[in-house]
């Protein structure tokens, strides 16, 4: 039975977040990209190993889905780290892809299209 | 010249756009990520409760075992500047709270179905034609064999006639492509029908 295993992964992650379980801000999508601020401003708190280790990932624009799965640690976790990042000026965010249900973007459609046939 | 220190402007970061691979429990939605994306699949988890471990309907696959919510993964990219990722969706009916976030901002779903358990995919359609978010529906022929036609599962599934049904090999890349393809024609075909400014879909009924 691996329960005690369990137990301590379900606690562990939300040290490194300072005891919070929710993100300061929402706009972290699955696929919003982060990108690190190269160079760091002079004035960025230090971060932690954990944030460190986020920076040198997203020296190139990556998903924050890829983020997590790099790093190992849930979304949650994750996400909220991104959040003390961005405030700290150490990361940029972009959000996805607007998609709209009543007025589709044949552009975008078509350029997806495209680059599915060309696979 | 040399010894300037101006630094190469980081090139701006891809834009993204989604597609979610649906269906039931074990209908081989990881597989498929795996097969056409350029990237081994990742993998986040989540952890959850062992309350409802109990209730997962393992007949037919019963090496499937799960811990966490796990989202499986896959990127393809489309140009220097549009990313397109696929999110296999957790296949169990309890983690379908996540499926909410998981379609908003989706372009579309392709639902799995697996031919030895077709029921098992039965609640996915009914997810997104609720919700009115296009979907194709792909039948994943287990060892790539098919005994039914699309049409009979079409019927079987009682599809509207615009959603598209494919037969496919979860394992295959290619075949894996043409069901992405069948979506994007899909949305097109819709989005002219509609002169590009009415509804993407047809109303939930």
């Amino acid at each position: 039975m691996s329960g005690g295993d369990a137990a301590g992964r379900l606690v562990r992650p939300f040290t490194l977040t300072g005891g919070r379980t929710r993100p300061s801000r929402a706009d972290f999508t699955l696929i919003t990209t982060v990108t690190a601020v190269d160079p760091a401003p002079a004035r960025a708190p230090r971060p932690q190993p954990e944030q460190s280790r986020i920076l040198r990932l997203c020296a190139e624009p990556l998903a924050v889905a890829e983020v997590a799965a790099l790093v190992d640690l849930p979304v949650s976790v994750v996400v909220i780290m991104l959040c003390d990042l961005l405030e700290a000026g150490l990361i940029t965010a972009r959000p996805p892809h607007p998609v709209s249900r009543t007025s589709p973007d044949m552009d975008l459609l078509q350029k997806v299209r495209e680059g599915l046939g060309r696979l | 010249m040399a010894g300037s220190d101006t630094i190469a402007p980081a090139p701006a970061p891809p834009e993204t756009v989604k597609i979610l691979i649906a269906g039931g429990f074990g209908v081989g939605k990881t597989t498929m990520v795996g097969s056409v994306s350029e990237i081994a699949p990742l993998r986040t988890e989540e952890p959850l409760t062992s309350a409802s471990l109990a209730v997962d309907d393992l007949d037919g696959i019963e090496e499937k075992r799960a811990t966490t919510v796990a989202l499986d993964f896959g990127r393809i990219t489309i140009g220097q500047d549009l990313v397109l990722y696929l999110f296999g969706t957790p296949g169990q009916q309890r983690f379908w709270f996540m499926w909410n976030d998981l379609a908003l901002g989706a372009l579309g779903a392709v639902v799995l179905i697996d031919v030895r358990r077709p029921k098992s995919s039965f609640a996915a359609v009914d997810f997104f034609e609720r919700r009115g978010i296009p979907f194709v529906v792909g039948v994943n022929g287990f060892y790539g064999e098919h005994p039914y036609p699309a049409e009979a599962v079409r019927d079987a599934l009682a599809l509207p006639e615009h959603v598209r049904v494919l037969l496919c090999d979860a394992r295959e890349r290619d075949s894996c492509r043409n069901v992405l393809i069948a979506l994007l024609d899909q949305l097109i075909e819709a989005a002219i029908e509609d002169g590009g400014g009415g509804r993407l879909i047809r109303p939930p009924r």
